[in-house]
């Protein structure tokens, strides 16, 4: 099982703030992102702009990251702090 | 109290300068970066601004840029604060304060980090106009 958190914009076209979501363990990222497309269709097409970043555990994350048990995984927004 | 903060409450620049300046006797110059609410956006009059961060990430990437500024830049100290909630038009949204033995080393770090706030700070700024509330990364 893993968190998966949604801020600002995708919170408000996923209508949620965080999901748990059962997946394989041990899955990349990039896989994960296929199975978030299919859970959350209102935001597939923000999963697949380059703008959205994901973190893992809080820290930016890549293709080739591996989700594991209990991860929580955040899907970010362009920033416009400051 | 921290160098680096993210707080609902408004901060006190004066306050915010003592608490870089008490790092050091050395320091001969600060310089500091303050954002503010501005009521236009776009060519849209802006009534009303909401900040969302991420919590945790979003300190960790300001204590981070702190870090690397001092280990980056000629500067003895940096203070970082930001605002999150509700933000009125003219109040103050953020503080970066540089502090060195001489000014040019200052104003490097304190340009570096605001720009890099921006680019790796879990932060964003929702803005209410007349048409509604929008999220600004939705019009890039």
């Amino acid at each position: 099982m893993i968190k998966v958190r949604f801020f600002a914009m995708l919170k408000n076209k996923t209508g949620k703030e965080e999901v748990n979501l059962s997946v394989p363990d041990n899955i990349t990222l990039e896989k994960l992102k296929a199975i978030l497309k299919n859970e959350f269709p209102a935001i597939a097409e923000f999963i697949e702009r380059k703008s959205i970043m994901i973190s893992v555990n809080q820290e930016f994350a890549t293709n080739t990251t591996i989700i594991k048990d209990g991860d929580e995984v955040a899907l970010l927004p362009p920033f416009s702090g400051g | 109290m921290d160098l680096v903060r993210i707080q609902k409450q408004d901060f006190d620049i004066n306050k915010e300068v003592e608490l870089v300046k008490a790092a050091s006797k050395s320091i001969g110059g600060v310089v500091s970066f303050l954002g503010a609410g501005r009521d236009i956006s776009k060519g849209e009059q802006i009534t009303m601004l909401d900040f969302e961060h991420y919590p945790g990430m979003a300190e960790k990437k300001l204590q981070e840029i702190r870090e690397r500024a001092l280990k980056n830049f000629n500067i003895i100290e940096m203070g970082i604060v930001h605002r999150i909630g509700e933000i009125d038009i003219g109040e103050n949204i953020v503080l970066i304060i540089a502090a060195a033995q001489h000014r040019n080393d200052a104003f490097m770090a304190c340009e570096w980090a605001i720009a890099e706030l921006k680019r790796i700070t879990p932060i964003w700024k929702r803005e209410t106009t007349k048409k509604g509330e929008v999220w600004v990364e939705e019009h890039p």
